[in-house]
């Protein structure tokens, strides 16, 4: 099939396959509108059935799509091919970096859920969750740090996108400090002195260099960063003796909102 | 890195901030002023302010350089353990003892 119902030259796209072993050549038909994840899917249904990937939602809320476009880790189903084709109007597309790929353009996400984990990336009720009923107001600065945080699917771009991910894989990642972020500034959560001595730990958020690629890569527009900047200041209370609690200044945060 | 070394780092930066001014202006000022060696160290000789400062610079860098090494090869190369913790601890011990022997050589002659 090379004819293009949108005219012009089909698509050329480049397709890892493998565990990253070789590139297959494609050429899909331009569509209007056409996203990569369209295009993905069309060369599984009318050229080749044994492509892998991973899809589910197609609009932008289950976050299972992400996949490398041209270098850069995207959602694949909110990337419109012509706003992601390289100069010669080509796709090269290859599984989230930083994960074990299992085929083709499929990664596997154990890694980036046990970090979660690791983070203590949980609400931790307490004992009896009735008895420490807390009321939160929604315009605590609390509350609201933790609200510029809370929208995160766990899509993986950010992990991909992470060079400190991949120069030291212990490092538990922007998406799971921005989760033990959210959490440490929960009133309600009983399990903080854990989730600190986890987030201040060797492989936690002072590991972090601030290159941003996090933030700047973030399909929903959060930002990481000032997550692990937020947990460094509580690291230095906590190793100066000072009771860590949450930041009390949102307004100190830089003005970049999501 | 840990949180301890994180602050260590971040401490000791500051420090380094100002003193790497300091000296610089210094030693800037001292070749616009058409100084001799020997006028320098006459006005180095006993001079317990300039010792203090250079005690401190050489304390900031020997704890700052180690620690920041130590993360490169630990990124960049791969390397952890007891191994490079001693080897740094020894980068430390070096920089300290080569950075005091000199402060202390000028504050002396």
């Amino acid at each position: 099939m090379s004819s293009s119902p949108s005219g012009g030259q089909p698509l050329a796209v480049s397709i890892s396959r493998g565990r990253g072993e070789r590139f297959d050549e494609f050429a899909v038909p331009r569509r209007e509108h056409q996203t990569v994840l369209d295009v993905v899917t069309e060369i599984q249904r009318e050229q080749d059935e044994t492509l892998c990937y991973r899809f589910a939602c197609r609009v932008g809320m289950c976050g299972s799509c992400a996949m490398i476009v041209n270098g850069q880790p995207r959602w694949t189903c909110r990337t419109r091919v012509s706003e992601a084709v390289d100069r010669k109007g080509r796709l090269r597309l290859e599984p989230l970096r930083n994960l074990p790929v299992i085929k083709d353009l499929a990664v596997e996400m154990t890694p980036f859920f046990d970090k979660w984990r690791d983070a203590k990336g949980f609400f931790e009720p307490g004992a009896a969750p009735p008895q420490d009923f807390v009321k939160v107001a929604p315009s605590s600065p609390q509350r609201q740090a933790a609200d510029e945080g809370i929208e995160c699917i766990n899509c993986g771009v950010c992990y991909a996108a992470c060079e400190v991910v991949a120069w030291n894989p212990d490092y538990l990642g922007p998406a799971a400090l921005n989760r033990a972020w959210t959490l440490v500034n929960d009133e309600r959560d009983q399990g903080q002195g854990a989730r600190l001595a986890a987030v201040t730990a060797a492989e936690g958020c002072q590991s972090c260099h601030t290159h941003m690629s996090c933030t700047e890569l973030c399909p929903k527009a959060l930002q990481p960063t000032y997550a692990i900047a937020g947990l460094k200041r509580l690291a230095l209370r906590r190793a100066f003796g000072r009771k860590p609690s949450p930041d009390k200044s949102p307004d100190q945060s830089p003005d970049r909102q999501g | 890195m840990s949180a301890a070394l994180f602050l260590a780092q971040r401490l000791t930066a500051a420090i380094l901030a100002v003193a790497v001014l300091a000296h610089l202006v210094l030693i800037i000022a001292a070749e616009r002023a058409g100084l001799t060696a020997g006028a320098i160290l006459a006005r180095t000789h006993h001079n317990l302010v300039l010792l203090a400062f250079y005690v401190v610079f050489v304390v900031a860098a020997a704890v700052h350089a180690p620690i920041g090494l130590r993360n490169v090869l630990v990124e960049w190369a791969g390397l952890q353990g007891r191994g490079l913790d001693l080897a740094m601890a020894a980068l430390a011990l070096l920089l300290l003892g080569l950075g005091l022997t000199a402060a202390l050589a000028v504050y002396a002659a």
